[in-house]
């Protein structure tokens, strides 16, 4: 199988092969999102069209706009010169994250990066890496807005750090398991009360959870109404304020590669992955499963993943923004309290089962 | 007051100094925020100096000034006629009734008075300049709380608007349309089905406005009970207009003043609300974009015939006096003080415009507030920059 055909390659034949895995998984993720939901069903939306003269209906829009980014100039402001390094660190560090994170995703029974046996506990840690990132980005720019910005953004994803977690824990609980690998076959090899025509994906199950997680994914991506960060209206951007050019960039890349990955996370933890249910094939193991899933699986994921976007992206177009205090009420007060009682009934009813 | 031995006293301010210096030591130090000149909120370049605690405001003091373009200096080497082009470029999104106003001004001293179709027609144009600008306000202030879609709603029906404006006046935002004793032209032939259409789009665009916006429970929470200004603060700071209205001030010079204009010809309501805060008046303005589409309907309807100019001399000399003109124009109570002295132009023009007065509330109403807050406050507050500084 493909594994075994992996094998045979040397060692830096695979790395360069999961690197560039890495940069497809990463990049692919963003640029379409970028194009489908920030160009063109916005615009849709608002009663226009956006972008329709690079390429047909302004599909190569996003190369223009990379273009443009690469050509201005890698502005440092005088004031943040003598932290030049750091300023400069910030944006890859915000990026590195999304790359730390994209390594645990299984996009097929063989195609995946590396099998951990505590996948999704090392991406909830890794996640939080880009708010040193964006602390850093804040403090460096030696700009009053941005400082603000810096703290807001925080604040806030520590607070919507701990919903995330606990929303996971249903589903841990029930698959018994944190490998994501194992999550999917879970769901693809589960059956609801003897029926096993659609497998067992866990939003059915584990819909409160699911519901607490895309709300702390939306806060984690810092899209309005939880925007405080950013909010171009009062803090002109925050902690981007001073980027310009290709670092900027990079924020940019960050922030839509972050939500294709955690699209892509949330969509493993309850919608059931790359997989189909195995029923449908007669497959009953992970090993018994044929070989073009190798390349459908991923199909399947990034279709679940559009999907997922598409509510964030939906969500983002049509909600004013929350207060910094009215945010973390409603994390403190409102989501931890459900995810904890979803906690509690998942665990009364997987030992009462 | 009692009276205080030497030692007593220096037992006394030896204390104070300790407190002092206790003080002192203890506090933080609070940062200076320009909001301003340059910022998305400001719509123009007001600057706004605030003193924050974190992000508490402590103290906040608006510095107009940035866009100054000496408009009552400019107009005293104009002629009345010319004087219109320079007024509408005030308030820049309901440039006509800025016009309104100095003509109304200029005609009471020459005792002249437009006749019955001249004054429908005033009317429709002030009224449909106020629903450009206060629906554009209805999309602005979703871009201010972070929503981007209204605002993209918000142009497209101002857009229909415009066009009206442009179709009778030749200019979209500088109409530069009203005459001493009448207007420049009739209006031209299909106005009046197009105007109805138009009416009905943007009474739609308030029903969308108000689904998507207003019933948001973000947004009720974003503005209820955020700046509030209670009745007798908002009379003491001379507000008026929508932002007076909201705070249960029952006051419309539409209605109160006996103007030769076309209000009193229809049938409509003053709108109020008694919270007083910045969910108030963005509701109170939302509904008046809606009373004022019935208004242009009505006036439509009962448009009189006959000449839209009345007899006046070909080269304009206003009799010597002094006269204050002033209208409910979309932000507020607009006047003009006139002084002439026979010439062809006027001696000295004051002008008294909403937005100067409305941003004084400033400093009072964002003591204490956080910083998404002075968006708000700012954004309900509802300010042109060129109606600032003129």
């Amino acid at each position: 199988m493909l594994a075994a055909l992996l094998s045979e390659i040397p060692y830096w034949g695979q790395s360069l092969l999961r690197v560039l895995g890495g940069l497809v998984a990463v990049l692919l993720p963003a640029g379409t999102v970028v194009y489908l939901f920030l160009f063109k069903m916005m615009s849709f939306m608002q009663s226009r069209l956006g972008p329709m003269e690079a390429g047909p209906y302004g599909s190569m829009q996003l190369f223009a706009e990379v273009g443009k980014w690469l050509q201005k100039e890698d502005i440092v402001p005088d004031a943040a010169a003598p932290e030049a390094r750091i300023f400069k660190l910030a944006p890859l560090i915000v990026l590195a994250s999304t790359f730390l994170l994209v390594v645990v995703v299984p996009f097929g029974p063989d195609a995946l990066f590396t099998n951990f046996e505590t996948g999704i506990f090392y991406a909830l840690a890794v996640s939080s890496v880009s708010v040193l990132g964006i602390l850093i980005a804040g403090w460096s720019s030696a700009n009053k807005y941005s400082l603000l910005g810096g703290l807001r953004a925080a604040g806030q994803l520590v607070a919507y750090e701990l919903p995330m977690v606990l929303a996971v824990v249903g589903v841990v609980i029930q698959a018994g398991t944190m490998n994501l690998q194992q999550i999917v076959v879970a769901q693809n090899t589960g059956s609801i009360f003897g029926f096993d025509g659609v497998g067992n994906p866990y939003v059915i199950t584990q819909f409160v959870a699911f519901i607490v997680f895309m709300i702390a994914v939306q806060a984690e991506l810092t899209q309005t109404p939880f925007d405080m960060p950013i909010a171009e209206s009062e803090l002109v951007s925050g902690y981007m304020t001073e980027y310009s050019g290709f670092r900027f960039l990079i924020f940019f890349i960050g922030e839509f590669a972050t939500a294709g990955v955690f699209s892509m996370i949330a969509s493993i933890l309850f919608l059931g992955g790359w997989g189909v249910p195995f029923s449908w094939f007669g497959w009953t193991t992970i090993d018994s499963i044929d070989n073009w899933m190798n390349v459908g699986g991923p199909l399947i994921l990034f279709t679940k993943m559009l999907v997922l976007v598409f509510f964030i992206m939906w969500i983002r177009f049509s909600f004013p923004r929350f207060r910094e205090d009215q945010l973390q009420r409603f994390a403190w007060k409102g989501l931890i309290p459900i995810a904890l009682a979803n906690i509690m009934l998942t665990a009364v009813l997987k030992v009462a089962f | 007051m009692t009276m205080l031995g030497d030692r007593q006293q220096l037992a006394y301010i030896a204390s104070q100094a300790a407190d002092a210096r206790v003080n002192v030591e203890l506090e933080t130090e609070g940062m200076t925020l320009n909001i301003g000149p340059q910022h998305p909120a400001t719509h123009g370049t007001l600057r706004i100096i605030a003193r924050l605690d974190g992000e508490q405001v402590l103290w906040a003091e608006p510095s107009a000034g940035y866009m100054h373009r000496g408009y009552e200096k400019l107009t005293e080497v104009r002629t009345y006629p010319q004087v219109t082009a320079l007024v509408n470029r005030i308030d820049w999104l309901g440039s006509f009734a800025n016009e309104v106003p100095f003509i109304l001004g200029a005609e009471k001293l020459m005792g002249v008075e437009a006749p019955a179709r001249a004054q429908h027609i005033r009317t429709i144009l002030f009224e449909l300049s106020r629903i450009a600008n206060v629906s554009l306000f209805l999309g602005d202030l979703g871009v201010q709380l972070g929503a981007v879609t209204p605002v993209f709603f918000a142009f497209r029906d101002r857009e229909y608007v415009l066009n009206l404006i442009e179709g009778a006046t030749g200019g979209r935002f500088h109409p530069n349309f009203d005459r001493i004793g009448g207007l420049k032209d009739d209006l031209p032939a299909g106005f009046i089905e197009e105007t109805h259409s138009v009416m009905k789009k943007l009474r739609n665009f308030c029903d969308e406005i108000e689904n998507l916006l207003f019933g948001n429970e973000i947004f009720q929470s974003r503005t209820r009970g955020i700046g509030v200004i209670p009745k007798d603060v908002a009379l003491q700071y001379g507000l008026s207009g929508a932002n007076l209205r909201a705070s249960g001030v029952d006051w419309d010079l539409r209605r109160d003043q006996d103007l030769p204009m076309a209000w009193n010809k229809a049938d409509w309501k003053v709108i109020t609300h008694p919270d007083g805060d910045s969910f108030a008046r963005c509701w109170v303005r939302l509904q008046e974009v809606r009373e004022s589409t019935k208004i242009v309907d009505q006036l439509l309807d009962t448009l009189p015939a006959g000449p839209v100019m009345a007899k006046v001399p070909k080269i304009i000399k206003v009799p010597e006096g002094e006269a204050f003109v002033s209208t409910e124009n979309p932000l507020g109570e607009m006047g003009y003080y006139v002084v002439s002295q026979g010439d062809q132009g006027p001696f000295r023009v004051k002008i008294r415009s909403a937005s100067f007065n409305n941003i004084s509330i400033v400093p009072w109403l964002l003591k204490g507030v956080y910083v998404p807050d002075i968006i708000t406050i700012l954004a309900s507050l509802y300010f042109i920059l060129g109606d600032i500084d003129r």
